[in-house]
C-alpha cells in the first residue's frame, strides 16, 4: 500500500529568467514523509524549494499541491494545504509563543481573527506536539534559538496543512538543537500524517532521519532512501569536491590528504574506535600490517597507550599524548 | 491534548485579554481627561461646570466663556484628538509595514510630501489671502487635503519602493531624512516665487497647530481623518501577519499586495489629512505606538490600535494644553512641545536596542 500524494512536480524546470538551475525535474512526496533536500551551497535547494511551495513561478511545468497547480491555488486555499518556517529569523515584536502559534490560524479565523474553540485546540495541540506548551506565555524575543524554532514549527502545524516545507531549519542551531529538532519533525511526519519536507547541510542527521532524500547537484536530482543514494554513489559524486571525499562505509566526509603512514592497531571497544578516528586525524592509515603498531587499553602497569615508532616502545596515558608522541 | 490543558489556556487567555482591556479603559479615562482639561484651561480658565452647561447649550457664568468654548476650544480639543490619534496609528502602521522601530510619518519624510502638496496649494493657487486658509473654499479644503494626502502617498510609495530593497532601519530613516531636504528645497524655490503674505502664511503652518480647523471644515477633516481609522481598524489582521515579514505573511494567505496597499493608502491619508490643516507635527507618530506596546505588553494590532489611537489623542490634547501656557497670554509652537515629548522616547528606543535592525518591538 502506498501513501497519499500530496504534492508532485511534472516536467518542472525552476530557476531564473537567465538561469536554469534544474531541467525537468519528476518529483512526488507522499503524506507522513520526512524528506530531506541536500545539495551544496548554490546547488538551488532554495530555488526549489520556493518553487515547490509557490513563491516562485517554474520556468516550465507545475506543482500540484493535493491535485491543484500551487501558481493557481488562492492565497487562503493554499495557506491551508501548505504551511512554511524559513531559515531567516525574523522578530515578531512583543508576541508570547501562543500569540505565534495563533498566527498560524489566520487561513482558518474571520477578519477580527478571534479564535473559535476548534481554533484553540488546534494551537494547544500543535504547541504539544513540539513539546513547547510550557513555553506558551513566554515573550517569544526571549526565547533560546531551539526554542524559538520549536515556537515557528509548532505555528506552522497550527496552520493544519498537508505539507510543510521549512528552509534550513536547523542553520542557527547548535549540534544537541539541531539533533532534537530533526528527529522531532520525524517524529512529527510519521504522528501527523503531514508530509515534510527539509533542506538541510547536516548530512550526517538526514541520513539518519530522513525517510528519503533528494539530492541536488549539478542540475540532476537523485531521489530515494538515504541509503540507496549511499550506495549508488550519488552522494559521492554529488559532493565531489577538492580534498574533500565522501566515505561510503561511514557516512560521511574526511579531508583527504595525499600520503598517510601505515600503522597497526591492537584493541578493542570503544577505546579503540576513538583512537583509530584519532589516528585517521593525525594522517595514519589504520592497516592490518605494518611494522609501527599502537596498543590500547592493554591494561598492564596501568598504561592506557603503548605505541612502537621510529623502533622505539612508548606509553601513554591520553590519546592527546599518544598522537603527540607519533609526531615527536 | 488533554481537556484540561485546553481550558487552562482558555483561561490565561481570557485573563490577558481582560488585563488589556483594563488597560484600554484606563487610556479612555485618561483621554475624557484631557478632553476635559483642554476645554477648561487656557489664557483663561473656565470652571468644568460651566463647560458642561456651554456643551449642553446653556449660558456661562461669563458670556465671553461661550465663545471660548465653542468657537475656540471645542473645535482645537476636536483637531487634537483627531490629529493625535490619526499620527499615531499612521506610525504604527508604517513601524509594522517597514517592520522599523522608527518609523513615523515625520521621520520617513511622509509630513514633507504632505508639506510639498501645501505648499503647491498654498504659494501658487491660493488666492492672495493674509492667513493660510482664509481664502479657500470648502473645495479648497477638501484640494488641500488632496495635494497633502497626495504628497505624502508619493513619498510613502517611494519609501515603500526603496524599503523593499533596503532592509536597514538606520538606511531607511536617511533615506527618508533626504527625501526630506529635497522637498524642502522644492518649497523653498516655491516660496522664492511667491508673495510675502503666502511665504508668511506658509511659514506659520510649519510650526504646527490644532486650532487651525474651523467648524466649516471640521465634518472635511473628521471624515478623512475616521475613514484612514476605519481603514486601519480593517486591516489589523494582516498587519498581525506582518509582524512575521512579508513571506511569512503570504504563506498565511494574506493577499500581500491588496494589504499593503490599504496600509499604506491609510497611512496616507491620516498624515496627509493632518499635515494638511496642522502643519507638519513631530513624534506623536513614532512615540505613541511604543509606550502603547509596553503597556499593553503586546504587538498583537486588535489591541495596539485602538490603544495608540485613544493614546495618541490624550498625548496630543495635553501637548496642546502646555502649549497654550494655562493662565498666561503666550502660545508655544505645539511642535517643540511634541518633540519634547517624543524626542526623549525615541531616543530610549534607540539605546534600548543593541541592534535595531533585528527588532522593532518594545
Amino acid at each position: 500500500m502506498s501513501l497519499p500524494v500530496v504534492l508532485k512536480a511534472e516536467a518542472l524546470s525552476i530557476g531564473y529568467s537567465k538561469k536554469v538551475i534544474a531541467p525537468r525535474l519528476d518529483l512526488t512526496l507522499a503524506a507522513g514523509e520526512l524528506v530531506c533536500l541536500l545539495g551544496q551551497n548554490g546547488a538551488g535547494k532554495s530555488t526549489l524549494i520556493r518553487t515547490l511551495a509557490g513563491m516562485q513561478s517554474p520556468l516550465n511545468g507545475r506543482v500540484l499541491l493535493m491535485g491543484d497547480d500551487v501558481r493557481r491555488l488562492d492565497a487562503r486555499t493554499l495557506a491551508q494545504r501548505l504551511s512554511i518556517v524559513l531559515t531567516e529569523r525574523v522578530d515578531v515584536g512583543a508576541l508570547t509563543v501562543y500569540d505565534l502559534v495563533a498566527l498560524g490560524r489566520y487561513p482558518y479565523t474571520d477578519w477580527t481573527s478571534r479564535l473559535q474553540p476548534d481554533d484553540q485546540a488546534a494551537v494547544v495541540r500543535a504547541l504539544e506536539a513540539v513539546g513547547a506548551l510550557d513555553l506558551a506565555y513566554r515573550p517569544v524575543g526571549e526565547l533560546s534559538d531551539g526554542e524559538r524554532q520549536k515556537a515557528m514549527i509548532a505555528r506552522a502545524l497550527a496552520q493544519e496543512p498537508a505539507l510543510i516545507i521549512l528552509d534550513e531549519p536547523t542553520a542557527f542551531l547548535d549540534l544537541p538543537r539541531r539533533a532534537e529538532i530533526m528527529f522531532l519533525l520525524r517524529d512529527l511526519a510519521r504522528a501527523s500524517g503531514r508530509a515534510i519536507l527539509l533542506s538541510t547541510h547536516d548530512l550526517d542527521l538526514a541520513l539518519r532521519t530522513a525517510d528519503r532524500v533528494w539530492l541536488l547537484a549539478q542540475g540532476t536530482l537523485s531521489d530515494g532512501a538515504p541509503e540507496d543514494l549511499v550506495l549508488s554513489g550519488a552522494f559521492a559524486s554529488a559532493f565531489q569536491n577538492e580534498g574533500v571525499v565522501f566515505n561510503t562505509s561511514e557516512g560521511a566526509f574526511h579531508v583527504e590528504r595525499p600520503q598517510r603512514t601505515p600503522i597497526r592497531l591492537v584493541g578493542e571497544g570503544l577505546q579503540r574506535v576513538w583512537t583509530a578516528r584519532a589516528l585517521e586525524r593525525a594522517g595514519y592509515a589504520v592497516v592490518d600490517t605494518s611494522p609501527d603498531w599502537v596498543e590500547v587499553g592493554a591494561g598492564v602497569d596501568g598504561v592506557r597507550y603503548r605505541s612502537l615508532h621510529g623502533g622505539s616502545v612508548r606509553d601513554y596515558d591520553t590519546i592527546y599524548a599518544l598522537i603527540a608522541g607519533l609526531r615527536g | 491534548m488533554s481537556e484540561i490543558t485546553l481550558v487552562r489556556v482558555q483561561a490565561a487567555e481570557q485573563m490577558i485579554w481582560s488585563r488589556r482591556r483594563m488597560a484600554l479603559t484606563a487610556l479612555m479615562v485618561g483621554l475624557i481627561a484631557a478632553f476635559a482639561a483642554s476645554l477648561a484651561l487656557g489664557s483663561v480658565s473656565i470652571p468644568l461646570g460651566d463647560i458642561l452647561t456651554i456643551l449642553r447649550g446653556g449660558e456661562g457664568a461669563r458670556a465671553s466663556w461661550t465663545t471660548i468654548v465653542m468657537d475656540f476650544r471645542l473645535p482645537k480639543a476636536l483637531t487634537a484628538a483627531l490629529a493625535g490619534a490619526a499620527l499615531s496609528v499612521s506610525g504604527l502602521l508604517m513601524q509594522t509595514l517597514f517592520r522599523n522601530p522608527l518609523a513615523d510619518p515625520y521621520v520617513l519624510g511622509i509630513s514633507s510630501g504632505a508639506s510639498l502638496g501645501v505648499a503647491l496649494v498654498v504659494l501658487v493657487t491660493a488666492s492672495a489671502g493674509v492667513s493660510l486658509f482664509s481664502g479657500l473654499t470648502l473645495i479648497g479644503d477638501a484640494g488641500l487635503i488632496v495635494a497633502a494626502s497626495g504628497g505624502a502617498a508619493l513619498v510613502m510609495a517611494v519609501v515603500a519602493l526603496i524599503a523593499r530593497r533596503v532592509r536597514q532601519t538606520m538606511t531607511l530613516l536617511i533615506i527618508g531624512l533626504m527625501i526630506g531636504y529635497m522637498t524642502g528645497s522644492l518649497v523653498s524655490i516655491l516660496m522664492h516665487f511667491s508673495i510675502p503674505d503666502r511665504i508668511q502664511a506658509y511659514v506659520n503652518w510649519t510650526f504646527g497647530t490644532f486650532g487651525s480647523v474651523t467648524w466649516t471644515q471640521m465634518p472635511l477633516f473628521a471624515v478623512a481623518i475616521l475613514l484612514g481609522l476605519l481603514t486601519a481598524a480593517l486591516v489589523a489582521k494582516p498587519l498581525n501577519a506582518f509582524l512575521l515579514g512579508e513571506a511569512y505573511a503570504r504563506s498565511m494567505g494574506v493577499d500581500v499586495r491588496r494589504a499593503r496597499i490599504a496600509i499604506l493608502a491609510a497611512a496616507a491619508i491620516l498624515a496627509g489629512a493632518v499635515t494638511a490643516f496642522c502643519g507638519p507635527i513631530g513624534f506623536l507618530g513614532v512615540a505613541v505606538p511604543h509606550l502603547c506596546r509596553i503597556l499593553l505588553g503586546t504587538s498583537d494590532h486588535r489591541y495596539l490600535l485602538p490603544a495608540t489611537a485613544v493614546l495618541g489623542a490624550g498625548l496630543a490634547l495635553i501637548a496642546d494644553v502646555i502649549a497654550q501656557v494655562p493662565g498666561a497670554q503666550v502660545v508655544l509652537p505645539l511642535n517643540a512641545i511634541t518633540a519634547l515629548i517624543g524626542a526623549p522616547i525615541v531616543l530610549w528606543v534607540i539605546l534600548s536596542r543593541r541592534n535595531l535592525r533585528e527588532t522593532f518591538s518594545a
